[in-house]
Parts: C-alpha cells; sequence; structure tokens
C-alpha cells in the first residue's frame, strides 16, 4: 500500500507496480513453480494435489493475515501458534462434549479475542514490547494447555462439527474461507478509518497521535481482529483431520510470521498488504509440495524457506535503499 | 540509565530469587541439597553461556532468534565430522565450533553489511540453520561417543560440574568486559542511540559483528556440552532455546529496546526460571505447568518495571 504515497505524474499501471511489486513478485513465483514442477510432474497438477495444497493450508493464510495486520501496526506475535493449537483443543472438546456445534465454534473465536484483546491492551498501555508480552504468552499458552490435556488426542468428533472437511459445489470449504477472509481484510485495510489508522499507527506512532488518532486503541483492535483471524485459523486447523493432537503445533508462529514477511509486510511497520501474505502463504505449501513431487528429500524444506525468506529481505532492503 | 536504577532491578531481582528459593525450598526438602542445586547448574550452562551473549547483542537493541538452530546445527556438524568424515573427536568439535561461530559472523554480516533488522535477518536463520541440520543429518543420530568426551557435560571437577566452571568463568569474561571495557561502553551506547554512537566516532558495525560471532560462538559451545551431556546428536537439539534465552535475559532487567542492561541480571534472571522449574517439579507441579509460571514471571517482571519506571519518570 505504498502507492498512497506515490507521486502524481506516474502512469497508473507504474504506481500499481510499485505499490504491489512483492505481492506481484510472490504471485508470479507461484505461477512459474506450477508451470515448472507440472511440466517435470504432471501429478503436480492433479485435482487432488492442488486441492490439498489449498485445503491443507488456507489456516495458514488466514492466520497469515492476522499476523500481517500486527506488523504493519509495528508489533508482532510468536504466541499465535500456540494460541491455535488451544483453539483447536477448545473447540474439538467442547464438540465432543456434547455442545451444540455453533457452540464449539464461536466459544474458542471469542476466547482467542479475548486473549488477544488483553495483549493488545498490555501492549498499548504499559508500553511493554510486543515481543515480550507475547514470549510470556506463549509459555502461558503451551503449558497450560499440555499440563490441562496431558497431550490427548481428542478423536470421534460429529462429522457436522467437520467444517473444514465440507466441500459446496466441490471446493473445500477452507479455500472459500481464505479466500474472502482475504478479500474482506484487504478491502478493509484500504477503505475503511480504522484500516488506515493501523498503516500510520505503524509507520509513525506520534504522527499518527498528531493527526487524531488514538494509537492505544488501534493497536488493541489489531490485536482484537488478530485474535479473531486466528481463532478462525484455529476452527479449520482443527476441523481438517479425524484427530486433535491437543499439542502446540511446531514452528507454526514462524510460518505465519514469515509468510507475512515474504507476501511484502516490512517488518520496520507501517507498509504491506494481506494479499501479499496470503499469496505467500500459498508459495510455501506450493513449494513443499512440489519439493516432493521432486524427490528432493523433505528434510531440506526448511533450509529453501530460510534462503528464500534470506533473499527477500535482502532484496527488499535494496529495493529500499534504492528509493532513497 | 543511572547506576542506581540498573541497580534497583537487579536488587528487585535478587530478593525475588531469594525468596523463591525459600518458598521451594519448603515445599519440598530435596529441593535444597548441593546434590539438586548442583544438577540444577549443571541443566543451566547451556542456556546460561548463551544468554551471556544474547546480553550483549540485546544491549545494542538487537535480538538474536538463530541461537537455538545454530546450537543444532554444530550438534549436527560435530557427528558429520566425526562419524561420516571420520576426523579425530578433536578435530571435529573444533572444527564444528568453527562452524557454529562462522553461523554467528553470518548473521551479524547480513544484519551490518545489508542493514537488515535483526528480528528479521535472524528469523531468516533460524530456519536456514534448522533446515541445514535437517537436511544434513536426514533425521539419523549419531551415538557411541568415546568415554572422554561425556566429560564436558557429565564430569566434575572439585565435585562441581565441568560446564558450571566454564559458565562461571564465562560469566566473569563477560561481565568485565560488557561493565569495564570500552567494548562495553561501545555496546551500551550502540544500542541508547546508534547514530549518535556512529557520530561519536564508535565503530558501531565491527562492535555489532564481533557480538554476533560471539553469539554463534556460545551457541556452538552450548552445543558441544549439551551433546556430551545426552550422549547423542539430534537435528532437533536446542528448539525454542532462544524463548528460554531471552526469557532469562529480559527477567534480568535488560530492555528489550537497547542500552541498558547487565551480566548480573541475566546471571540472577537465569538462576530464578531454573529454580522455578526445578522447584515447583519437585513439589509436584507437572512439567508444563511450570511453563505457565515462568510466563507470568516474565510479564510481571516486565510490568512491575515498567509501572515502576512510571512512578519515577513521572
Amino acid at each position: 500500500m505504498t502507492a498512497i504515497a506515490a507521486s502524481p505524474g506516474r502512469s497508473n499501471l507504474q504506481r500499481f507496480l510499485s505499490g504491489y511489486g512483492q505481492e506481484i513478485v510472490v504471485f508470479l513465483s507461484i505461477i512459474a513453480l506450477f508451470v515448472v514442477v507440472g511440466a517435470i510432474n504432471p501429478r503436480f497438477l492433479s485435482d487432488t494435489n492442488i486441492n490439498s495444497i489449498f485445503a491443507g493450508n488456507a489456516y495458514i493464510a488466514i492466520a497469515a493475515i492476522g499476523m500481517s495486520m500486527i506488523i504493519i501496526a509495528g508489533h508482532i506475535d510468536v504466541s499465535v501458534g500456540a494460541l491455535i493449537g488451544v483453539i483447536a483443543t477448545i473447540a474439538g472438546t467442547l464438540a465432543v462434549s456434547g455442545y451444540p456445534i455453533w457452540v464449539a465454534w464461536l466459544v474458542p473465536i471469542l476466547f482467542s479475542i479475548a486473549v488477544n484483546a488483553g495483549v493488545g491492551a498490555l501492549v498499548a498501555y504499559t508500553r511493554i514490547p510486543s515481543i515480550v508480552v507475547t514470549l510470556g504468552m506463549l509459555s502461558i499458552l503451551k503449558g497450560g494447555l499440555i499440563s490441562l490435556t496431558a497431550g490427548e488426542w481428542i478423536t470421534d468428533m460429529p462429522p457436522e462439527f467437520m467444517i473444514a472437511q465440507m466441500r459446496p459445489f466441490g471446493i473445500p470449504a477452507a479455500v472459500y474461507f481464505m479466500v474472502a477472509l482475504t478479500i474482506l481484510a484487504a478491502l478493509f485495510m484500504r477503505y475503511t478509518d480504522f484500516g488506515r489508522s493501523i498503516y500510520a499507527v505503524g509507520g509513525n506512532m506520534e504522527a499518527a497521535r498528531a493527526a487524531g488518532i488514538n494509537p492505544e486503541r488501534t493497536v488493541v483492535g489489531v490485536f482484537a481482529l488478530h485474535g479473531l483471524f486466528a481463532g478462525v485459523a484455529g476452527i479449520l486447523f482443527a476441523t481438517q483431520l479425524q484427530v486433535i493432537q491437543s499439542t502446540v503445533p511446531p514452528n507454526l508462529e514462524l510460518t505465519v510470521i514469515t509468510a507475512s514477511v515474504i507476501g511484502g509486510v516490512s517488518i520496520l511497520g507501517g507498509t504491506g498488504t494481506v494479499i501479499g501474505s496470503t499469496l505467500a502463504a500459498i508459495l510455501f505449501a506450493c513449494i513443499g509440495s512440489a519439493l516432493i513431487f521432486l524427490n528432493v528429500s523433505a528434510y531440506w524444506l526448511r533450509a529453501v524457506l530460510g534462503l528464500m525468506i534470506l533473499a527477500t529481505v535482502l532484496a527488499d532492503m535494496a529495493r529500499r535503499r534504492r528509493a532513497k | 540509565m543511572t547506576a542506581s536504577k540498573l541497580l534497583r532491578h537487579e536488587t528487585i531481582l535478587a530478593v525475588l530469587t531469594v525468596i523463591a528459593l525459600a518458598v521451594l525450598a519448603s515445599l519440598s526438602d530435596k529441593f535444597f541439597t548441593p546434590e539438586n542445586l548442583l544438577n540444577q547448574g549443571r541443566l543451566m550452562a547451556e542456556v546460561g553461556l548463551v544468554a551471556l551473549a544474547m546480553t550483549f547483542v540485546i544491549v545494542t537493541g538487537g535480538i538474536d532468534l538463530s541461537v537455538g538452530s545454530i546450537l543444532g546445527l554444530t550438534a549436527i556438524l560435530l557427528g558429520v565430522f566425526w562419524k561420516n568424515l571420520g576426523l579425530p573427536l578433536p578435530a571435529a568439535i573444533v572444527l564444528a565450533l568453527a562452524c557454529g561461530t562462522f553461523a554467528g559472523w553470518i548473521n551479524g554480516f547480513i544484519i551490518t553489511r545489508f542493514g537488515v533488522p535483526p528480528l528479521i535477518a535472524t528469523l531468516a536463520t533460524l530456519a536456514l540453520y534448522r533446515g541445514l541440520a535437517e537436511g544434513i543429518s536426514e533425521a539419523r543420530s549419531v551415538r557411541g561417543y568415546p568415554e572422554w568426551f561425556f566429560f564436558f557435560g557429565q564430569g566434575e571437577v572439585l565435585g562441581v560440574p565441568f560446564q558450571l566452571w566454564l559458565l562461571g568463568l564465562a560469566t566473569v569474561i563477560a561481565a568485565v568486559i560488557l561493565g569495564l571495557t570500552p567494548f562495553g561502553r561501545a555496546t551500551y551506547a550502540i544500542g541508547a542511540n546508534e547514530t549518535a554512537a556512529r557520530f561519536s566516532g564508535i565503530r558501531v558495525d565491527a562492535t555489532k559483528l564481533w557480538i554476533y560471532t560471539a553469539a554463534g560462538f556460545c551457541s556452538a559451545l552450548a552445543a558441544v556440552i549439551f551433546v556430551s551431556r545426552v550422549t547423542t546428536t539430534r537435528s532437533d537439539m536446542g528448539t525454542g532455546l532462544e524463548l528460554d534465552v531471552i526469557t532469562g535475559v529480559v527477567l534480568g532487567g535488560t530492555s528489550i529496546f537497547g542500552g541498558r542492561g547487565t551480566i548480573i541480571g541475566t546471571v540472577l534472571g537465569l538462576i530464578l526460571i531454573q529454580a522455578l522449574k526445578n522447584g515447583l517439579a519437585l513439589s509436584g507441579v507437572k512439567g508444563d505447568g511450570t511453563i505457565v509460571v515462568i510466563g507470568l514471571v516474565l510479564i510481571g517482571a516486565i510490568l512491575a518495571g515498567a509501572l515502576f519506571d512510571k512512578n519515577r519518570g513521572g
């Protein structure tokens, strides 16, 4: 959304390219990946595989939308993986305890919003850095989860609870959620006062205050919103398999943060879009799947991801330097 | 930023630690025994070594999330150099230490040369180094180290675990460098105001490069001790180490914004965490319940510090 500051006199196309540069790069990478890997191994393009890439990773993309908002506001949340684990466990427990399905879906989401609003309030009003608060929250959620559930798996959930496995018109429900939430969030960030105030606060907190924005309220709001997205992600995560493992999914927070950053959200705050983070989450999923189809050992997946983050960040820094 | 203010936080922390020790001792008679305390010291050494370097990193206003991955990578390389390449074990140790140190240097190079924010640079290398460890090892573990190697992780000197001596020595060195040398003053100056430090002729980039390299070296050293203590090498070693380390450093009063912090504070923070973990476990709290307490203590301590600061300032 750096397009807002684009100078007059440039063509619309140029403005579009400079505003969405990173998103376009990620999008083209996805296309290139499909073409190249599909040419080498056509099974990569089979319906089953494409469905599993999109449906199996939609929750990561949705969590990355909230994370992008947090990072745009100049903060970070390292507890999101633990939170998603907790949400999934609460949802599963409610579902097998005979509560109505809508309760099992809604209560964990409200819990997630409440927890994150609390984190946001701590960050906004006490000025404790978000990395410290969410580091503490990570310990609390993770420890609480394991000590309360003793790592017992939840199984035999009612079929009508499994929202991620539903397939209206043959497309997995998780994909609808991912697309709809990405579009809604993108419109929200671009066209509402609150969305714009998130950019303003991340760009320069004091300037935002001088412009009449209440930065504290914005930070609490953006954390609560992040809680909403994490909540939906948690429900999809809970319902995509027949079993909930009652543990914290390893490295999930890292994957989510990485998706935001590769998608073009500057870790310095103030710039980036949620479309980019969704595209980046899809790109990761494609790379993971492509490595398998190319017979590259899955053990190298993380090294590839690490190199990608590094390359993206270095390119971003180079571009900034040129822009100066 | 005055000395009295620094001492304040550490005094609070010291009192808190003493209270925690007293309460834990009264909850379980197994807690305050020499064997238990020495054993806890043994368990603390790996996190402790890394936390000393991390204190420098955070005082400059930076962060290093990749320390756990450097530990994992060094451990794997140690196994590979010795078992797969057939190098003599001492050579493998030295070479693995060098690689871990180099991994830290790369962090520093990316941060200083390209101006990448440390959080992002080390997030990337966290994934990269762990990925290399996983790729190189392909999830195979290395066992069967010779008996003498276990001295580093399990041996004792004068009745005290070897690594506790090492941690003690490293603590003194770190405290002297940070507190008494021009290098230490440069570290604080960078954290307080990097631009000002640059204009007053401090070699900002060189200082930072040294500090991230040192963090790599400490992580590598911790890796050798870890492998020696648990007698096996696995690629997931040190996962989550960065969180334990940062918690200890921040609990010790080092400001996450940089410019403030001491080695004594870090050591107190580490002792408090280790005592809580062990004491609660001994008094019947299940393993993971203790993590909750650590999270609460972390937020509580920082909150208390923030409120305290506000009252003093206003």
